[in-house]
């Protein structure tokens, strides 16, 4: 399983409701369906990954999360996921709201363009980062809304989102007391459980 | 004929009559005393009974769904590509039961029938019937079989409708719901499709009120027309195009592109008669459809289709009449579909959702029309054969 995916399920309670949007091959779907009797929903757009959900026999729309999520009913999920997916979405802040909208809580993983060596890159050559973990160029690549730890963190201030818990972690998906520390400069991904603030 | 029965076929299938003397009443609230139904089986039924698999055929069909009748049979059943040894519904793992709805014309008790009360025809006489009434006659079928949950219900367009009936009606019968190219309920435009074949049939002077089997005749250029209205919008403009579009003319060598308006004799005849391969294409399907199929039985086909509307004890909210179908859904549905395009399948996909239900739902490129459904569609059928396979694995780990 993809690491990210580890810390992530650490979130997710027994028999819960799960909705994951961008839900890839489904494997976290299906790793939360059998060890966590969770009864989750996937939506996937990618016609391989879609085949992949059914195979392995979790539940998959196939729908666009630019198109919305309407057709989802208030408070109908316990948690609605959003991993590595909200760099590619056209109106990012919308769908966030969306998802504290359809779940009662919401887990969102993005790749932190705060980190030191895309500030390197990018001082250092003027140029747009690319990197194994990020391999697009500018005029090809899906993820269009770059965001750092920093910026994500003003986002929930302005839209009075609640961080229940944030964690960042390099590539291997190892955290560690300076990544704690120096979160922005040093996490490569950021990993934020949230919630809506309603006090 | 094939020269040999393919690997993957069923073979060669009898169908089987049963007999119901158990009087059936109807959603119009006439009662049918007695019935029967042609009901045809693929593979084996396990001993715990948990395999098997109920087609639901659409508008035309009937229970011959896969295999051939005989050597001589030019072609196999309706949803041949589909069902058999290794196909999407693998007729290894699964026992596929396909019957012909009451109403039909294929062998169960119909118009075509003859009325025990009159000892003639039913004809116009045969009972308006409902999805509703179908899917009890279903129910009387499956437990006479001694089944008492089907492993999967499957159909497409007006097959579909069934799908969604059962998993209203009767969820605790059906573990998983595979509705294909389907609506929730027909739209005003769908009904007026209807009404159109529904009035060249009647309109017909062979049609005589509906008793023309009594005359020893039958509304040969009704059903034709009746069927052409229907087969167009079946296809999809695409479709047509490159269907009808294959032998470029002089005049159009500059853009090699004809727009489906190839000619049937090389030109134009100035007169009224057929100048275009689709019109003599359409001839040819109105008039093997006629020579097969019972005018009453499209009346009656399409009626049902005009009446579905599942939402009906349910102040018109779906997502109520989904409240206690706890089964699991497959829902597809054909981009080119314009009878019952893929909005329509993602209303009952909205509805389902928001009666918490487990949904699964594809939307599948495809330029075929609403015809797709029952075409070997490589990104449909390998959907359609995961998700079975899941059906399937869920079936071996609850018997363990």
């Amino acid at each position: 399983m993809r690491p990210d995916l580890e810390i992530i399920q650490q979130w997710i309670q027994p028999d819960s409701k799960v909705l994951d949007l961008g839900c890839g091959d489904g494997s976290l779907l299906h790793y939360l369906q059998t060890t966590k009797n969770v009864h989750g929903i996937g939506l996937e757009i990618d016609k391989t990954n879609i085949q992949h959900c059914l195979d392995r026999g979790t539940n998959v729309i196939e729908q666009n999360l630019d198109e919305g999520l309407s057709n989802f009913r208030s408070g109908s999920f316990d948690t609605v996921l959003l991993a590595q997916t909200l760099q590619a979405l056209s109106k990012p802040d919308h769908l966030i709201d969306e998802m504290l909208r359809i779940g009662k809580n919401g887990i969102v993983t993005f790749p932190n363009f705060g980190n030191w060596k895309s500030r390197l890159y990018l001082a250092s050559r003027g140029r747009m980062p690319v990197s194994k973990f990020i391999p697009h160029s500018w005029y090809n690549t899906p993820n269009i809304h770059f965001c750092t730890v920093k910026d994500f963190d003003a986002l929930c201030r302005e839209r009075n989102i609640k961080v229940l818990a944030r964690t960042v972690v390099d590539l291997e998906h190892q955290g560690s007391w300076y990544m704690k520390a120096w979160p922005n400069l040093l996490g490569e991904i950021a990993i934020y459980h949230i919630s809506k603030d309603t006090d | 004929m094939p020269d040999s029965i393919p690997t993957d076929s069923v073979g060669l299938v009898t169908p089987q009559v049963y007999k119901f003397d158990e009087p059936l009443t109807l959603r119009s609230g006439k009662v049918l005393l007695e019935y029967e139904l042609v009901v045809e089986t693929y593979g084996k039924l396990n001993s715990e009974k948990t395999n098997a698999v109920l087609i639901c055929h659409a508008l035309s069909g009937d229970h011959h769904a896969a295999g051939y009748h005989s050597e001589s049979d030019s072609k196999p059943g309706w949803w041949d590509s589909c069902i058999g040894p290794g196909k999407a519904i693998d007729t290894n793992l699964f026992y596929v039961v396909s019957l012909n709805n009451l109403g039909g014309c294929a062998g169960s008790t119909g118009p075509t029938s003859i009325n025990p009360e009159t000892a003639k025809y039913y004809g116009p006489d045969f009972p308006v019937v409902t999805v509703r009434d179908w899917v009890s006659s279903q129910l009387r079928l499956m437990e006479r079989m001694e089944i008492s949950e089907w492993a999967a219900v499957v159909g497409g367009s007006l097959g579909g409708m069934q799908v969604l009936r059962w998993a209203i009606s009767y969820p605790d019968k059906v573990r998983h719901a595979v509705c294909i190219a389907a609506a929730p309920k027909l739209s005003a435009q769908n009904i007026a499709f209807n009404e159109v074949a529904r009035r060249s049939i009647t309109n017909d002077r062979d049609f005589y009120e509906g008793r023309y089997l009594d005359k020893g005749t039958y509304p040969k250029q009704g059903l034709m027309l009746a069927r052409m209205v229907g087969h167009i919008t079946y296809l999809s403009d695409s479709a047509m195009r490159a269907k009808f579009g294959k032998s470029v003319s002089n005049f159009e060598q500059d853009t090699a592109e004809n727009f489906g308006r190839d000619l049937r004799s090389g030109k134009l005849s100035f007169g009224f008669d057929v100048d275009f391969q689709v019109e003599s294409y359409l001839h040819y399907q109105g008039e093997r459809f006629s020579k097969n199929f019972d005018a009453n039985t499209y009346l009656l086909m399409t009626k049902a289709l005009d009446y579905f509307d599942p939402t009906v004890d349910f102040k018109g909210d779906l997502s109520k009449a989904f409240a206690n179908s706890d089964c699991k859904f497959l829902l597809m549905s054909f981009s080119t579909d314009w009878r019952f395009p893929p909005e329509r399948s993602r209303e009952i996909v909205a509805d389902l959702l928001k009666a918490g239900r487990e949904v699964s739902y594809l939307e599948i490129e495809a330029d075929q029309g609403h015809d797709a459904f029952l075409l070997p569609i490589p990104r449909y059928i390998e959907a359609l054969s995961g998700y079975l396979q899941r059906v399937h694995r869920e079936n071996e780990s609850d018997a363990s």
